[in-house]
């Protein structure tokens, strides 16, 4: 290759670029508006940046800065470095749990030279990486189950360390490497079993006990009396049956229930019980309840920028963060908020656009957690502000205030950019 | 290798997809479907800021400002912004210790919360005002004085009749119908003229939209103001009162209990009322409002019992002319009838004693009523009612008299321009039937004839009457407002319409008023005289009973004197009441001489000064009541502290 030669942005994928550089505009504008009093010195606070959306545009700056700096590595960097960044990575999350810093009752938070960090934000990149590295070596035939159990473990572990760190909301992301392994050849039923259990577990928390069972009872035996036939020609069927049967009792009586009392925490429970409309005490509700006023007054137009009245006067906590979508609903209505999601689906069908045009593995396995990645958060943080979801706090990815996380999206982004760039070659 | 895995390229898109509408959907349903959240979030925002006018002045007939608003001022506290203050130094001047401060601190904290405002202490003396603001850096941002609009009174008078406000009671407030436009904290008048006029005074109430933030801080105008509206002064009121002549009055009136009410009778307008003995209504405004209140409400003089209006007396003699009028207009008599008196009434059973034995004192109407004969007017009341043209007593005579009374404006609220009226009362058939089951008859009520007896009238009434006596039959209803700037209401036209009473013939009239001129020249009432002017009046004392230690026992005599002038023309008609004095022409025509001197000559003259002076020393309450009375006290209290002030 003689790239010295060609032009230095050649290949680089620009529907891309200019999705992630509205996402993030509409971010900062977005901070701004949270922050915005009508009395402040705008320039003062760009030059000193004391205020969060001043922040986050100097992040922004380095953002870029990290951006020009992959965009110059070779990408062979990224294929060969995996595993030991995903190394580097989990050193990192454990040396969190040793010397890191309480912020907002998480664990995982590092402090370096004045500065915050989190590296849960920084993981998902290393564990994208590794997966892709693992999926992608001749050595692995992913139609087997032993490979599949060591990407699931790739995957989980570095959540596991992160809900040690009490930072359960990130943990939850590392599930949408399973969308990437579903890609890969994970067998469908898996969705399945996953929506099933999802369904099992809700229907658990909101339907009583001993209706439950009756239900699952009279069901199992109506699908006994209709697949009769097919039961006495294989006796197996019965046995599957009468498991899942068994396992559906079993996981709705005792494993629910164990969990909600032993293994959540209290706060956790309590969010559940918010978004499924069982716990009405202000207090536990008050932030989803904000936050869909302030959504919700936002009617079809939307109250215009700058004139939100609920966003602006403190009233939805965790403003720039994690509810950064209220300012949008609020100031933009329904008509804004239609185009906003448009923005991020139509980066996400790029991205698997981009991934499957790929003659790597390494590649397209790497898009596609980049995609898995970005619609996890997308789904569970604005679900969580229209009250779909319970309070987990995951960030908007490129939107909400944050350095870490905005470094890193940049970073996941930018890595594919690179790797798109080079898709004539192959790498492993 | 899973290069052929594309359908599966498809799925993700549709999970995608599939999420992503159920937002859209959700967010259709929050912004769109459901309107509850953009009220809420309104009830979120937007603080509703009630901005209070200035309460409506009240002035008296020379334009003379005697109910105004004056400016004290709270210590507010905010909580959260109080750091490192000199706490000791602030409790010495509040005069309060460090442990009255620690606990208003906690019922600011309480009421309010930390970080708004709450009042630390309330309309400020003037001198703890003054030593506050010098050293209020001290105590910023955490403490602030904010100013407040108070009543003031600047002539100290006429307490009664102008009234006071205070804070709604919890009761009222659930009272919507009548109070509903007032909130918890706001002020009305409750009694006198800020209480009938509130809906003129109060002005109207100006609505302020702030933008407030989560913990309820004002941020600022909403919408740059689109939707205020801005607070309309309260209009104010004129009065026909002479400011002067009521504090004359209320001085006059010191150490007395009893009243005086002065009246225009060409217009119906109040010239002066007074309640002895009186109050300086500014006690009842700023910082000891409801100790002041309590005060003088336990007080033994009952000073906020307004007796002009509310009690009720027999009139005595000064009822004679009022039966002379229904006399001659049923014909029983003439001006010129004669009654052979001799120094008391026989007609019934009990002699009715006369203050006068001489032969030819009650030759005609003139002289009985000059030298107030009882024996005269128990014998003309006693064929008023007897008339056979009724058909006797029992058959309309008695109906027919209290009917007189009721065209006099006896026996009923009058309807003046201040709450509380008393009716007093006129008996009539139906009270004597009940009282004396039938049996009685026209000696029953003989003393009815000479202003004693069941009759009772308020000093409002008898002024009123001297009215309709000066105006030869007709009278408006008394007020006090006789206009109010801006006037887009119908509060004030009932007061402007003329009134005829029994339509007793003018001659009737003269015959009376020649009477009561005599009362005066030569008569009973000849202290009342000033030079140049003639008066009509008439001297009453009233035998009174009240219940002493569960007796009923017979008290000192109630002085009285109903007088207009002058007599061609009148411009005052008036009415004096001295309770438990003694004769109406020592103590009560002297007061109501020099009320009418004041305001026809608008001084007293040099001549007649001796007399003021002996008038104003005079006390006629009981010792045992003004041992026990704080209300000197009170009234000297409330004059130095308006002195320090200006």
């Amino acid at each position: 290759m003689n790239r010295s030669q060609a032009k230095l942005t050649q290949g680089i994928d620009w529907p891309i670029v200019g999705l992630y550089l509205a996402l993030v505009i509409i971010g900062i504008m977005s901070i701004f508006a949270a922050e915005y009093r009508g009395d402040d010195n705008v320039w003062y606070d760009i030059i000193h940046p004391n205020k969060n959306y001043s922040r986050q545009l100097v992040w922004f700056g380095v953002s870029l800065v990290l951006a020009a700096v992959i965009w110059l590595t070779d990408s062979k960097f990224f294929t060969a470095t995996a595993n030991l960044m995903y190394a580097g990575g989990l050193l990192l999350l454990l040396l969190v749990l040793g010397i890191g810093k309480d912020v907002k009752g998480s664990h995982s938070w590092l402090v370096i030279g004045g500065f915050q960090f989190q590296p849960a934000e920084l993981t998902k990149l290393c564990t994208n990486l590794a997966l892709a590295k693992y999926i992608s070596s001749q050595e692995t035939d992913f139609t087997k189950l032993r490979s599949r159990l060591i990407a699931a473990a790739i995957a989980l572990i570095p959540a596991g360390i992160i809900i040690l760190q009490d930072e359960t909301g990130l943990a939850l992301v590392y599930f949408s490497f399973f969308l990437v392994m579903y890609r890969e050849g994970l067998p469908g039923v898996l969705l399945v079993i996953a929506f099933s259990g999802i369904v099992l577990v809700l229907s658990a928390l909101l339907v009583d006990r001993t209706v439950l069972f009756s239900i699952f009872t009279v069901v199992t035996a109506l699908v006994i009396y209709f697949s009769r036939r097919e039961i006495k020609r294989k006796r197996s069927r019965l046995a599957i049956i009468l498991g899942v049967y068994a396992f559906c009792a079993l996981f709705v009586m005792f494993v629910v229930p164990f969990a909600f009392t032993k293994v959540l925490k209290d706060y956790q429970v309590r969010r559940i019980e918010v978004m499924l409309g069982k716990e009405n005490d202000p207090k536990a509700t008050y932030n989803t309840r904000q936050s869909m006023i302030a959504i919700g007054s936002g009617g079809f137009w939307g109250k215009g920028y700058l004139k939100g009245t609920q966003t602006r006067y403190d009233f939805v906590p965790e403003q720039s963060t994690d509810f950064i979508f209220c300012t949008i609903g609020e100031d933009f209505g329904f008509l804004g908020s239609i185009v906003f999601l448009a923005i991020y689906v139509a980066l996400l069908f790029r991205v698997i656009f981009v991934a499957e045009r790929q003659r790597s593995t390494f590649t397209r396995v790497y898009a596609y957690g980049v995609a898995g990645i970005i619609f996890f958060h997308l789904a569970i943080n604005v679900a969580m502000t229209i009250g779909l979801a319970p309070v987990i706090g995951i960030p908007l990815p490129l939107v909400s205030y944050g350095g870490s996380s905005l470094m890193t999206f940049t970073m996941l982004i930018f890595i594919l950019l690179r790797l798109d760039a080079d898709r004539q070659m192959v790498l492993r | 290798m899973s290069v052929f895995n594309q359908p599966r390229k498809r799925v993700i898109q549709l999970i995608i997809l599939g999420m992503v509408t159920l937002i859209i959907s959700r967010l259709f349903f929050l912004q769109i479907v459901e309107k509850k959240y953009a009220k809420l979030a309104d009830a979120n925002a937007v603080l509703r800021k009630v901005v209070y006018p200035s309460r409506g002045i009240i002035y008296d007939r020379q334009n003379r400002s005697i109910l105004g608003n004056d400016v004290l001022y709270d210590l507010v506290v905010t909580p959260a912004s109080v750091k490192n203050i000199d706490t000791a130094y602030l409790c010495n001047i509040l005069k309060i210790d460090k442990e009255e401060f620690r606990k208003r601190i906690i019922n600011a904290i309480v009421k309010n919360g930390r970080v708004r405002q709450s009042v630390f202490a309330p309309l400020l003396a003037p001198e703890v005002f003054g030593q506050l603001q010098e050293s209020m850096y001290l105590f910023s941002p955490g403490f602030e004085l904010v100013p407040r609009q108070i009543r003031s009174y600047p002539y100290s008078a006429a307490a009664n009749i102008l009234g006071y406000i205070a804070e709604i009671s919890p009761a009222m407030l659930k009272d919507t119908a009548n109070y509903g436009s007032y909130n918890s904290g706001d002020y009305l008048g409750f009694t006198g003229l800020e209480k009938t006029y509130e809906s003129v005074l109060m002005g109207q109430r100006g609505i302020q939209y702030l933008v407030k933030d989560n913990l309820n801080r004002p941020q600022g105008a909403y919408e740059n103001g689109e939707f205020d509206s801005a607070a309309v002064a309260g209009k104010n009121l004129r009065l026909s009162l002479d400011i002067e002549l009521q504090q004359l009055g209320e001085q006059m009136m010191k150490g007395k209990s009893g009243s005086i009410v002065a009246i225009d009778p060409q217009t119906g307008g109040i010239l002066a009322m007074v309640s002895g003995p009186s109050f300086d209504p500014n006690l009842l405004t700023g910082s000891n409002r409801s100790a002041n209140f309590s005060k003088l409400y336990t007080d033994t003089t009952k000073p906020l019992f307004n007796r002009a209006i509310q009690a009720t007396y027999p009139p005595g003699s000064t009822f004679k002319p009022m039966i002379a009028l229904v006399g001659l207009d049923e014909g029983v008599i003439t001006p010129s009838f004669g009654y052979p008196c001799r120094g008391a009434y026989y007609g019934c059973s009990r002699p009715i004693k006369c203050e006068h034995h001489d032969p030819g004192h009650a030759a005609n109407l003139r002289l009985a009523l000059s030298h107030s004969c009882n024996a005269y007017f128990s014998h003309v009341y006693r064929l008023s009612v007897d008339a056979a043209k009724f058909g006797g007593i029992k058959e309309g005579g008695m109906q027919k008299w209290a009917d007189y009374m009721n065209t006099f404006g006896f026996g009923h609220k009058i309807g003046v321009d201040i709450p509380s009226e008393g009716r007093g009362l006129v008996p009539d058939k139906k009270y004597y039937d009940a009282r004396y089951k039938g049996s009685w008859n026209s000696c029953t009520s003989v003393f009815l004839g000479i202003g004693q007896g069941e009759l009772l009238l308020t000093p409002l009434q008898m002024a009123n009457a001297m009215c309709i006596v000066a105006n030869r039959g007709s009278y408006y209803i008394p007020h006090f407002v006789a206009s109010i700037d801006n006037d887009d209401t119908h509060l004030l036209d009932k007061y402007k319409k003329k009134h005829e009473g029994a339509h007793i013939s003018d001659s009737a009239y003269s015959a009376v008023i020649h009477g009561m001129t005599d009362v005066v020249e030569s008569g009973t009432g000849r202290i009342a005289q000033i030079e140049g002017i003639t008066i009509g009046g008439k001297t009453g004392t009233a035998e009174n009973y009240g219940i002493v230690n569960g007796v009923r026992t017979k008290l000192k005599n109630h002085a009285l004197f109903v007088a207009f002038a002058p007599a061609e023309n009148p411009r005052i008609a008036i009415a004096v009441v001295v309770e438990n004095s003694g004769f109406g022409a020592t103590y009560a025509a002297p007061i109501a001489s020099l009320m009418m001197e004041k305001y026809l000559k608008d001084s007293i003259s040099t001549k007649r000064q001796p007399l003021l002076k002996k008038v104003m020393e005079t006390v006629t309450l009981d010792q045992s009541l003004l041992a026990k009375s704080h209300l000197d006290s009170l009234n000297n209290n409330a004059i130095m502290l308006k002195k320090k002030k200006s």
